[in-house]
């Protein structure tokens, strides 16, 4: 007879029975957990292929290569004897692009001297302060920063209240703290031995910190600024009192210009049946653009992280 | 290099006290005493390493060559004054020429003909030449522990110093791994002068030319190393050589 395992156990429990019951619960509870959180991932994951699901549904039709090179059509509802022109949005994808290139060149920058500045210079008391400030500024509603530049331009240059460069400022104020907050947590996974090492070989620090732990925490910072950009290029409410819209192409940094996500909004709540077709397109253009950004970063981001642990 | 009434502290506790001792050229000197006497933070101060630490302070003077440390610019002292530390720390996000290279590569004006040499010198130097000359591209976490160690050790001879500091260098290593750190002691005399932690009272014995012993921050005694283990001045001393406390 050989000797099982959990012998003492059903000594104590007195029987073969009682052993099975306890061992079952167990594995019907853990199956139960198992289900419980799939079905969380399933409700989690729901919202995003319902609106994928959707915007392809409503807009793939208008999906043309003509639909990334024109501009908006006027604005009609089919009637028996008129047709509609399809158009565009070339504009949006155009100034999408200007204004969120633009604001990631002013953001990145100072977000991530910042965060630097944070972990290596940091003097205690102003740091966790400054932390802090960068937090709630990540939850600031987009709409008050939208107000904010909006305010300050038409007290100091009402020329260019609604601009391409109040659009990106307006972004840069929502990427900052983001870009600074994943960065500084980043730069703060990189461990203080590297940093000691580098000093003792008589690195002076502005260059520790640039040249050693900035290198070393570049994965973390990398994906932080894609997590910016990625917002800002989703960015509706902010850009609706800065870049207000435009129906043509790019003017010039202080006349306004069109935005994929004003686009849709302008376009999507108005009567006109083509207006509505072409948000639905620009629906799925934007969520195209910010799924190829998330795949690049990825590659890039595989990319450098293998670059590095392979010296 | 000698060390002049040397206290620090940090924050509001003292880990040193008024410690003055000399240290000659070209030798090895150890430092023994139980854990939290000050040995680190005596060695981190011989390189201007312990006012990195936020709320550190130091009094006295330390002069390298009759210069005071304290009253030269931080970066020049520290490459005049190397540093191994306990845990091996390469960089790990480079290989191993770069890591070898680095105090030259992060000055700028050095060219890769320069860096080159250097790197082989140092690789020679530390005895890690040989086991690496194949692959010295592979990143530098791919070396065992010890071999990381005499990679620190390398990396910290590149720049030229004149003196060693070794924080308790073998304390993460096997006993084979410690012998080739201690065989490479040896020779490293020849040409560098060699300050080392440890709390290894055999290892100061095999090493050592000079023993320091530190007891609660203060400087109980310091002689030649035979004299210190064989004929020790002072009581506390001879307690903690024949193993009664530490």
């Amino acid at each position: 007879m050989s000797v099982s395992p959990v012998a003492p156990f059903q000594r104590k429990v007195g029987g073969a029975a009682s052993k099975f019951d306890r061992l079952g619960r167990r594995k019907i509870w853990s199956l139960s957990m198992k289900i419980l959180s799939a079905g969380a991932v399933a409700v989690v994951l729901t919202p995003l292929f319902l609106v994928i699901y959707q915007a392809i549904l409503l807009g793939g039709s208008v999906i043309s290569f003509s639909f990334f090179t024109s501009l908006p059509p006027l604005a009609c509802s089919p009637q028996p004897g008129v047709s509609c022109a399809a158009g565009g949005v070339a504009n949006g994808i155009q100034g999408t692009l200007i204004v969120v290139g633009l604001a990631s060149l002013i953001a990145i920058p100072i977000a991530v001297v910042a965060a630097i500045y944070l972990v290596e210079y940091d003097v205690r008391r102003s740091g966790s302060i400054v932390s802090f400030a960068a937090d709630v500024l990540t939850g600031v509603p987009s709409i008050i920063v939208g107000m904010f530049i909006y305010a300050i331009l038409v007290i100091y240059y009402p020329q260019i209240v609604f601009s391409v460069v109040a659009g990106s400022f307006a972004l840069a104020v929502l990427m900052i703290p983001i870009i600074t907050r994943t960065s500084e947590e980043a730069l703060r996974t990189v461990p203080h031995s590297m940093r000691e090492a580098a000093l003792a070989l008589g690195i002076p620090k502005w260059r520790t910190s640039l040249q050693i732990t900035l290198v070393a925490a570049l994965p973390g910072v990398v994906t932080g600024c894609l997590f910016g950009v990625m917002r800002a290029a989703g960015e509706t409410a902010a850009l609706l009192l800065t870049l207000f819209g435009s129906q043509r192409f790019f003017q010039g940094l202080t006349e306004p210009a069109a935005a994929l996500p004003l686009q849709i909004y302008v376009y999507g709540t108005s009567p006109y049946l083509n207006w509505q077709q072409l948000a639905w397109g620009a629906t799925l253009v934007l969520i195209g653009l910010v799924l190829v950004l998330s795949v690049i970063s990825r590659l890039v981001l595989d990319r450098l992280a293998r670059r590095m642990r392979g010296g | 290099m000698r060390v002049e009434n040397l206290s620090a502290c940090y924050a509001e506790k003292r880990a040193i006290e008024a410690i003055t001792l000399d240290v000659p050229d070209r030798s090895v000197t150890a430092i023994i005493g139980p854990s939290g006497c000050g040995k680190s933070t005596l060695i981190r101060c011989l390189n201007r390493m312990h006012e990195t630490t936020p709320k550190a302070r130091v009094e006295g003077r330390v002069l390298l060559d009759g210069e005071d440390i304290y009253q030269l610019d931080p970066v020049r002292v520290r490459r005049r004054v190397g540093m191994v530390f306990q845990r091996a720390n390469p960089f790990a996000t480079m290989s191993i020429y770069k890591n070898v290279g680095a105090a030259l590569r992060f000055d700028g004006g050095h060219g890769r003909a320069e860096i080159d040499r250097a790197v082989i010198r140092s690789l020679q130097q530390a005895a890690l030449w040989d086991e690496v000359k194949d692959r010295i591209d592979s990143p530098a976490l791919s070396l065992s522990g010890g071999q990381q160690q005499r990679l620190c050790i390398a990396r910290a001879l590149t720049a030229q110093p004149e003196v060693l500091l070794m924080d308790e260098p073998c304390s993460a290593l096997e006993p084979i791994a410690t012998a080739k750190i201690e065989d490479l002691i040896f020779d490293l005399k020849k040409e560098y002068t060699v300050v080392i932690v440890t709390h290894n009272m055999q290892q100061a014995a095999r090493v050592a030319d000079r023993t320091a012993f530190l007891y609660l921050g203060k400087l109980i005694e310091v002689n030649a190393t035979r004299e210190l283990f064989e004929r020790p001045k002072e009581t506390l001393t001879e307690s903690y050589i024949t193993g009664r406390f530490g």
